[in-house]
């Protein structure tokens, strides 16, 4: 259906000072339809970057985007994005804010109707499809922001780290009803992630990124987010190979922390 | 200073009355009464509304006792107003003495009274009689009925049997006698502690007024036209300032080259205080109504102008990328998520901007109008109608409140998601 590829992809920031920063170096890679892939990393490994130059919102200084045939220029219908605080629209209701993407393409309010409410009920917000979002708790603004982004058929969707700011309850909750709409809808899905565990319960694949320069460090293919669908996700997080995968990728960001931090006090020095 | 203490004692007294003897019958029982840390925690102080209540009312009381209103029933000391005497030492070239008496009628300014009869008396020193308004003074030439006269060398030396000199002065029973430095008597009725009504009328004069001007009409206008006016000018510059302002704020926000453009004149104009641009209009554009809608409209210009700016500057980039991400136009974007998350901004704005058009059409008035709230009370200070002045004070405070008010409730209906984001 729709392969999305990353071709040496790098990004360099000039700063006012003359030097420059190397946010990315040399990223190549290649998505194919429906794979839902966690990116993983410390500060500063460009993960954020990658995730806007894939959006749209940055040109990379060399390299390119290609979804299918035609390259990635700005931001558009095609690729949604889900951020970690909903940037919902607080002058409009829950519905209002779900039906904003097939309004803004003229499409008839009876062609899409039937779909916002599905989306609503699906995220489960069929209750509160008239309620301003500002009345909403934290969690269930991400449930609209969710459904905002599927309400327009995307085939790529891009989560910035979507369930940062929520506590850890509402974060398991939302973990397993993200691997539910990926199932569902066979998206494409990129989620950048803080979070070791989360990485490893949704991504099927995962992207562990290094900093300075900004480059993939390692890339794993996991069974959990299979697992998981469906499923009680702390079941999935028992298993002892979850255990030891999450043991592995924690130490490997530990060192590069340790190494950033090492080279900083040696600048201090 | 007697009032500063009064107002002071009525504050302290009336805060223990309040929280020693009402609290006791009223317990607060919303969620700031179990809060135990209120001192510093900002949002645990409430208006408390006894407070505001006594705090209008002293306000109304004071001004009542101190102008002797007849709807107060306290009143403090007033100026003194009956028949009062004093006597003054003649003394003549040759050094004998003689007493005479002066009897003076004071009364209240406005009533018809003739100078009392009174019997010359014994002596070279004839007794005389005056008449004084209350507030007024008055100079006695005590020594036209007397047989030794200033020209011939006599000087009052004493008054009351109380020593003095030229330049000097006496207290006497109701009032002050001063010997003037040629030698006459100066007779002032002591004044007492209440204000004279042409300095600050009595609440019921005011009230009067309000109800003669908009009867009757002041300078050919009646109160409400004069009102009526005054508002409709506010709103029209307004109204235009608004409709050029937030376009060009917007723009200003969205483009290099208008930000470029207009940042100069925007930012020179702002500190520019729109009274300062009176006279400039008033040559352009005369007195009329031309020129007070250019002067508001400049004055409510350059507000929403930034308001706008501002507005535009405060949407969030995530929101601005996800309507991106969602398929929005640039038009579209402009229209459903720009203008809408600049309203907090612009009303913010619309409300200083209200407050400054009104400051600023009645300071316009104050300078030259043919009709307007600030045209009224200057006119009248001309003819020190205190009243009318008081009667302007205090429709223009209640008409600007006012406006405030309806802004805010404006707000909270357009704007129901304000400070909660």
């Amino acid at each position: 259906m729709s392969t999305l590829s990353i071709e040496n992809v790098s990004m360099r920031f000039d700063l006012p000072n003359g030097s420059h920063v190397q946010a990315l170096k040399d990223v190549t890679l290649e998505l194919q339809s429906g794979e839902l892939m966690s990116v993983l990393g410390p500060s500063g490994c460009g993960k954020t970057t990658l995730l806007n130059i894939l959006a749209g919102f940055l040109a990379p200084t060399e390299g390119r985007i290609m979804l299918d045939d035609h390259q990635v220029k700005g931001p558009d219908a095609e690729r949604g994005m889900v951020f970690q605080q909903g940037a919902l629209f607080e002058w409009m209701s829950v519905r209002d804010n779900v039906s904003f993407g097939p309004r803004m393409a003229g499409r008839s309010k009876s062609d899409y109707m039937g779909n916002v409410d599905h989306l609503l009920e699906v995220v489960g917000l069929k209750d509160f499809k008239d309620k301003a979002v500002y009345e909403l708790s934290g969690g269930m603004q991400q449930r609209v922001a969710l459904a905002r982004c599927l309400a327009n058929d995307p085939d790529v969707i891009l989560m910035d780290e979507p369930l940062g700011a929520l506590d850890a309850l509402t974060r398991e909750k939302m973990q397993g009803l993200v691997l539910k709409l990926w199932k569902e809808t066979g998206k494409t899905i990129i989620l950048i992630t803080h979070s070791v565990e989360e990485a490893l319960l949704l991504g099927e694949r995962l992207l562990v990124m290094a900093p300075r320069p900004g480059r993939i460090h390692r890339e794993y293919r996991l069974p959990f987010a299979d697992d998981g669908v469906g499923r009680d996700l702390r079941e999935v997080k028992k298993n002892p190979e979850f255990a030891q995968k999450r043991e592995e990728i924690l130490s490997m960001i530990w060192d590069m922390e340790e190494e950033i931090m090492g080279r900083t006090e040696e600048t201090a020095g | 200073m007697i009032l500063l203490i009064i107002y002071v004692a009525v504050f302290a007294l009336s805060f223990f009355v309040v929280r020693k003897v009402l609290r006791g019958a009223m317990t607060r029982s919303d969620f700031t009464s179990l809060k135990t840390v209120t001192f510093g925690d900002e949002s645990a102080v409430r208006p408390d509304r006894w407070a505001s209540v006594i705090s209008v009312v002293t306000i109304f009381l004071l001004w009542g006792a101190f102008t002797g209103s007849k709807w107060v029933p306290i009143h403090a000391p007033g100026p003194f107003v009956g028949e009062t005497q004093f006597t003054y030492t003649l003394e003549a070239p040759d050094g004998t003495r003689d007493d005479a008496t002066v009897y003076a009628q004071v009364f209240k300014v406005g009533e018809e009274v003739s100078a009392p009869e009174v019997d010359p008396g014994d002596g070279f020193a004839k007794n005389d009689s005056i008449v004084v308004g209350a507030w007024r003074s008055e100079l006695l030439l005590m020594d036209k009925n007397d047989e030794v006269s200033r020209s011939d060398g006599a000087r009052v030396v004493a008054i009351d049997g109380q020593p003095v000199d030229q330049g000097g002065a006496v207290e006497v029973a109701d009032g002050t006698v001063v010997v003037t430095s040629k030698g006459a008597l100066n007779f002032s009725p002591s004044k007492g502690m209440q204000m004279e009504p042409i300095w600050l009328p009595a609440p019921e004069a005011v009230v009067a007024r309000v109800g003669e001007i908009a009867s009757q009409g002041y300078q050919n206008f009646t109160l409400w036209e004069h009102l009526y006016w005054s508002l409709v000018r506010v709103i029209v510059g307004f109204f235009f300032g608004a409709l050029v302002g937030i376009p060009l704020g917007y723009a200003m926000g969205l483009s290099d080259w208008f930000r470029g453009w207009f940042d100069p004149i925007v930012e020179f104009m702002r500190p520019v205080p729109p009274l300062a641009l009176i006279p400039l209009v008033i040559i352009w554009a005369g007195i009329g109504e031309t020129g007070k809608i250019i002067l508001l409209f400049l004055a409510a210009l350059w507000i929403m102008t930034i308001a706008a700016r501002a507005g535009v500057s405060g949407v969030a980039i995530s929101k601005v990328h996800a309507a991106y991400s969602l398929g929005a136009s640039k038009w579209q974007l402009m229209r459903y998520v720009i203008m809408p998350n600049s309203l907090p901004e612009i009303f913010t704005g619309a409300r200083v901007a209200m407050g400054v058009c009104w400051g600023t059409v009645v300071a316009a008035e104050l300078v030259a109008a043919e009709k307007g709230a600030g045209m009224m009370i200057m006119v009248a200070s001309r003819f020190q109608l205190t009243d009318i002045v008081l009667m302007g004070i205090i429709l223009i405070g209640v008409i600007g409140y006012g406006i405030d008010i309806l802004m805010r409730k404006a707000e909270k209906w357009l704007v129901p998601w304000k400070g909660r984001v």
